[in-house]
Formats: structure tokens, sequence, C-alpha cells
């Protein structure tokens, strides 16, 4: 007669059978920690950019052609110069209030809630985790529980007011069509376009964004034109990490492409004006 | 013929194990558990492994290969190369019982808390009615084969084994997302019950759950997400509330001043504050003087082989069942809201 295995060991530990002893901290063979590098080192490199130009305080503004930075859109300071600023000037010029003030804390909010970027800092900033399979940096984690992560929870906030800011760049884009005061039409401005046209995309595909738009509803059937629109949206939501990164891109295109304007490195390629 | 390609595979149990070298003949168009099964056959007979379909679709073969949790017969050997090791290791999460075999009994616990589908009041079963646009997003999560291996990457639980009694898992979020937007799912707050009893708000939404599910459920964007924003909807989104105020729309569904409260608290042992625990009790099978099982069935009042945890006597003695389920709290509709079911209409013509 033949018997068959024994009964599994109950663990020295007791009650609680232990996990199984494997003391490599992850077996992964790949090269996980490229994707972590990539967004730790391009996440970095453009908060860098951004807080060095946003304190410049200066070359934000092509007056011949009417284009104005993303970054210091809407002007708001006394600092602001003639034809910059739209909305007026009620702010005082401190070097520690940028110009766009309103403006761009909602626009970091935004993408600091993010539910892309969450996941982007988490793995490549927090460690949390670097990577799947890989362990968590830390030795205790509550998650979004409580604060100050549980404020994550605003994003929806950020999201309004990102469609506001979306609206502000694009007519910061369109009245940018002008050279003096007639049509222009130069290489700027499609830059400009092109930015805006992704800001849009962006904002548009944000999760919360979706959720509004028809994802909170139980009966699509009883909503059908909310359902399109839904439908819509889960396609731009799908690449909804792509197009953040693409913004980052263009934004920073955008701005560079005027600072440079301004301090003479080149001058704007004109097709009308 | 095939070549020889060097494997690394954990041995061991409870108590302790390590990893073992092997050199395993590999054949054009063979999977990672062909391996294990041809290990078995040729140098190891009590490799401990549980596989059952071979297809992908029983999730039963769920193990770390080379690191990264995955199912052993959907994992070609022609995606590594031909020199490369392959290390094989048990899921991590989980105790382990004997080699590649660990207890996922967590998950079970967590699946009996789960508040299971309410059925609409008034219909009768057999008249459920339902539209293609309004379960579409339920039948996304019905692909799942419970393999665990989202359960098993999560970080929440993979490197806290103390969030095991507060945290759900990947796998039961999109449970309950699945059963919140089913159209005839007559429960309300399955939103609040995430939130607040599944420990959604551990997840930091790192997407790994999503990363190595087996079916491509998009279990972050289509499930959790979605999920904390109506969550939100709930709690913090002033909009919604003014909205509401505004065009009176109280029955929104989704905005639930009118959502009963969750009922789930106190229903199984580990919410009732037991300690959590994935042990059994002690009920194993006779053992023979030697300690080992008997095989023959002859001695035995079951058929087949008697299972290392013992042989449930059926019916269960009523005392030992943990769970009880919590009667459902059907949501009070309005007129015209859009959780009604649609049910009237259906029955002309029936
Ligand atoms: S997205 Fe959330 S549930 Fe999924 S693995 Fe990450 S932390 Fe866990
Ligand atoms: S959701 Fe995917 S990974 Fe998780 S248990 Fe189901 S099939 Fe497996
Ligand atoms: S902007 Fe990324 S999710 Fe809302
Ligand atoms: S054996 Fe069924 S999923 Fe692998």
């Amino acid at each position: 007669m033949t018997t068959t295995a024994t009964k599994p060991g109950v663990g020295p530990s007791g009650p609680h059978n232990p996990r199984a002893a494997i003391t490599a901290k992850t077996l992964r063979t790949d090269r996980w920690w490229l994707a972590p590098l990539i967004t730790f080192v391009g996440l970095g490199a453009w908060v860098t950019y951004a807080t060095v130009r946003v304190f410049m305080h200066d070359y934000y503004f092509v007056e011949a052609y009417h284009y104005l930075t993303p970054f210091y859109s809407p002007c708001l300071t006394d600092r602001c110069v003639e034809g910059s600023a739209l909305f007026g000037t009620p702010l005082p010029s401190w070097w520690i209030l940028p110009e766009a003030a309103f403006t761009l804390p909602f626009l970091l909010l935004f993408r600091l809630t993010c539910y892309y970027y969450r996941k982007a800092y988490y793995r490549a900033f927090w460690l949390s985790p670097p990577a799947c399979a890989v362990p968590d940096g830390h030795a205790k984690y509550t998650g979004e529980t409580r604060f100050p992560l549980i404020f994550q929870n605003a994003h929806r906030y950020a999201f309004y007011a990102a469609m506001v800011i979306s609206l502000i760049n694009t007519y910061d884009a369109i009245i940018a069509f002008r050279s003096g005061d007639s049509f222009g039409f130069g290489l700027g401005n499609i830059i400009l376009v092109g930015n805006v046209v992704m800001l849009w995309l962006y904002t548009l595909s944000c999760h919360s964004c979706r959720h509004i738009a028809g994802g909170r509803l139980k009966h699509f059937s009883k909503h059908p034109v909310r359902y399109r629109i839904w439908t819509f949206v889960s396609k731009l939501n799908v690449r909804h990490m792509q197009l953040a990164w693409i913004t980052l891109g263009t934004l920073a295109l955008t701005d560079f492409y005027i600072m440079a304007l301004e301090l003479g490195w080149f001058s704007d390629l004109r097709f009308v004006g | 013929m095939g070549t020889k390609r060097h494997f690394r595979v954990w041995r061991g149990d409870s108590a302790g194990g390590d990893i073992e070298d092997f050199d395993v003949e590999v054949n054009e168009g063979e999977v990672v558990l062909d391996i294990i099964h041809r290990l078995q056959a040729t140098q190891t007979p009590d490799l401990a492994c549980r596989w059952n379909c071979k297809a992908g679709k029983c999730g039963s073969c769920s193990m770390e290969i080379n690191g990264k949790p995955r199912l052993g017969c959907m994992t070609r050997m022609s995606t590594f190369e031909e020199d490369e090791t392959v290390t094989i290791t048990p899921l991590r999460t989980f105790p382990v019982i004997r080699d590649l075999v660990t207890d996922v009994s967590f998950n079970y616990d967590k699946a009996r808390e789960t508040p299971a589908f309410a059925p609409p009041p008034g219909v009768a079963p057999g008249d459920y009615r339902m539209q293609q646009v309004d379960v579409e997003r339920s039948q996304e999560f019905r692909k799942c084969i419970e393999c665990f291996l989202c359960q098993n990457t999560c970080h929440v639980v993979r490197d806290h084994e103390e969030n095991k009694a507060a945290f759900s898992g990947p796998r039961y979020f999109i449970r309950a997302a699945e059963l919140d937007m089913h159209p005839l799912d007559d429960r309300t707050d399955r939103k609040e019950y995430a939130q607040s009893h599944q420990g959604m708000g551990l997840c930091n939404i790192t997407k790994c759950c999503t990363e190595v599910c087996p079916e491509h459920i998009k279990i972050t964007d289509n499930a959790i997400i979605p999920m904390k924003e109506r969550v939100v909807d709930r709690r913090y989104d002033p909009l919604v509330w003014l909205g509401r105020k505004i065009f009176r729309r109280d029955q929104l569904d989704g905005d639930g001043e009118n959502m009963a409260p969750s009922s789930s608290v106190g229903v199984t042992d580990v919410a009732k504050g037991a300690p959590f625990t994935t042990n059994r009790g002690p009920e194993g099978p006779e053992v023979r003087e030697d300690g080992r099982m008997d095989v023959t069935e002859v001695t035995l009042p079951t058929q087949g082989g008697p299972s290392p945890f013992g042989d449930q006597q059926f019916p269960l003695p009523s005392g030992r069942v943990a769970y009880q389920p919590p009667a459902p709290q059907y949501g009070v509709h309005d007129d015209g809201q859009d959780g009604d079911h649609g049910t009237d209409g259906h029955h002309q013509g029936h």
C-alpha cells in the first residue's frame, strides 16, 4: 500500500501560518526600476523648469504678436506689461507672487490630485510601491485614508477650476492671432493652439470628468446623450497618461518658445503679418 | 527534442523552505506549468502545485515567475531567453501550505463579507430584464477568474500584513463596483460600504492589480476610480450638492440621502472583531500510526483521497458557519428616479 504526502506542517509561529520564506526582496529580473526612474527624472525636471520660469517674472509676453505663456496666464500683478493683463492687475508685484497667482495654485492642485499623477509620484517619488511586486519603501502604510492624502478626494474641485482655466488659455490662444493691430499668424500660434488643444484633451480625459459626464449613472439606457458623452470621454480617458505627459511637453515647449522669442534667441516664423 | 534549461523553484512549507535548482527539458510551445509537470514526472514527484484547466480559466495556477505574479499555464516559455534562469515561487501575500500552494482563504473571508446581489423587490426571478448598455460595465468584472493575482500583488496587503483585516482588495472592489453599477441591484450603499468597510481608502491607485490581471480587467480605471468618484459624490462635491438643491433632484441615484446604512458590519467573525486568521481549526483527517494519511477508500467515509484539511460532513452543523448573510437594505426609491428598475411595462405581452 502506498501513502500520500504528509500533512502540511504547522509553522513554528503558532496558529498564524507564515508566508513562504523567501529572502530576496524581489525576484523580478526585468528592468522594473526604469519606469519609475524615467518618471522621477521627467517630473523632477519639469517641476524645476516651471518653478524657475514662474519666479523669473520676465520673458512671458511677446508684445508684437500677443503671445502669452500659459505659465503667466492670466497675468494679474502690477508687473504685467500692457496688453498681457486681460483682467487688470489687482495684485502687487512681490517676487514670491507668481504673475498668475490665481490660477497656478489650482493647476498645481489639479495635477497633484490627478489619478494618473498620483500613481506616478506614489511610485517614483514615494516608492509606495516603486513597481509591482517590489516592496514598499515604507514600514507603515495608511493609503489615502487620512490627512493629508484624504484631500486627494478634492480632485473634482480642481477639475472644475481647470475647465475655467482652459477657457482662459483658449482665449489667450485666439487673441494671439494678431500682429500689431491686424490679423497675424505665425509658428507661435500653431504652438499655442496645439498646446490648448492638448490641454483640453487632457482635462476632458480626466477620471472625474468621466464620472460627471455619465459614469455616475446607474442606467445608461435612460440617459442616451450622457451615455454618448461618457463613451467619448472614456475613449479619451484610456489615453489619460499619455495626455498627461504630452501636456507637460506642450506647456514647457510653449513657454520656452515665448521666452526664447523675448530673449531674441530666434525670431518667430511668420506666415501672415 | 527540447533543450535543457535552468529553473529555480521554491520548496518548503510553513516551517521554512528554500529555492532549489533544477535543469529541465523544455520543448517548443510549452508553458511554465508544463515544466512544473515535467519536474513532478522526472525529478520531484512530491512538488506541490495547484492547477486545473491549463487554459487560463480556472485561476488555480497562480504563482510568481521571475518575481512577477502570473498564471503558470499562461506564461509561455518562449517569452524567456534560451539561457535565462526561470525562478518560480509561491504567492507571497498568503500563507504557504507547501511548495507552490498557498492558503488563499483570506480572499474567501473577504468574499463572504461582501454583500451579495440584492434582488429588486417585486420582480420575480425569471422576470429580470436589462438592457445591454446598462449591464455592460458590470459584465467586464464578471470575467474575473478569481486567480487572486491582484490580491497578491497589491502592496497594501503584500507589504503590510497588518492591513489584511481592514482591506478587502481589488478583487472585491470590482465586485462592489459590479453590483453598484448593476441595473437591477437594489442596494444603494455599496459605495459607502466600499469606503468604510472594504478599505478602499487604502488603495493609492498605483495600478498593480490592473498590471497583473490575466483577464485584463481594468480594475483601477473602471472599478476603483469610479467607486472613489461615487464616494466623492456622496461626501465631498459642492456642485452636485448645489444642483440637487436647485433642481430638486434628490432622487438622482448615487447621492443617497436616502441611502440605507450599511448593515454589513458585524456579520462575519472578522468584522465582529474576531482576530483575523487564515488558519483552519484542528480538523485534519485521521492519520495512521506513522503520521501519514491513508489513501485507500475502503477505510474512509468518503470517496477519493482525504483532504489535508479534513472532510466536511453535511449538513453543516449550524453553529460552525461563520457567516450569516445580512438582510439586504432596500433603497427607498422615489417616483421616476434613475434607480427604478424599469419593471413596469415588460409584463405586457408576456
Ligand atoms: S490600484 Fe489599489 S487595489 Fe490595485 S494594486 Fe494598487 S493599491 Fe492595490
Ligand atoms: S480581477 Fe483579475 S487578477 Fe484579480 S482575481 Fe480576478 S482575474 Fe484574477
Ligand atoms: S486630471 Fe488626471 S484624473 Fe483628473
Ligand atoms: S490551470 Fe487554470 S488558470 Fe492555469
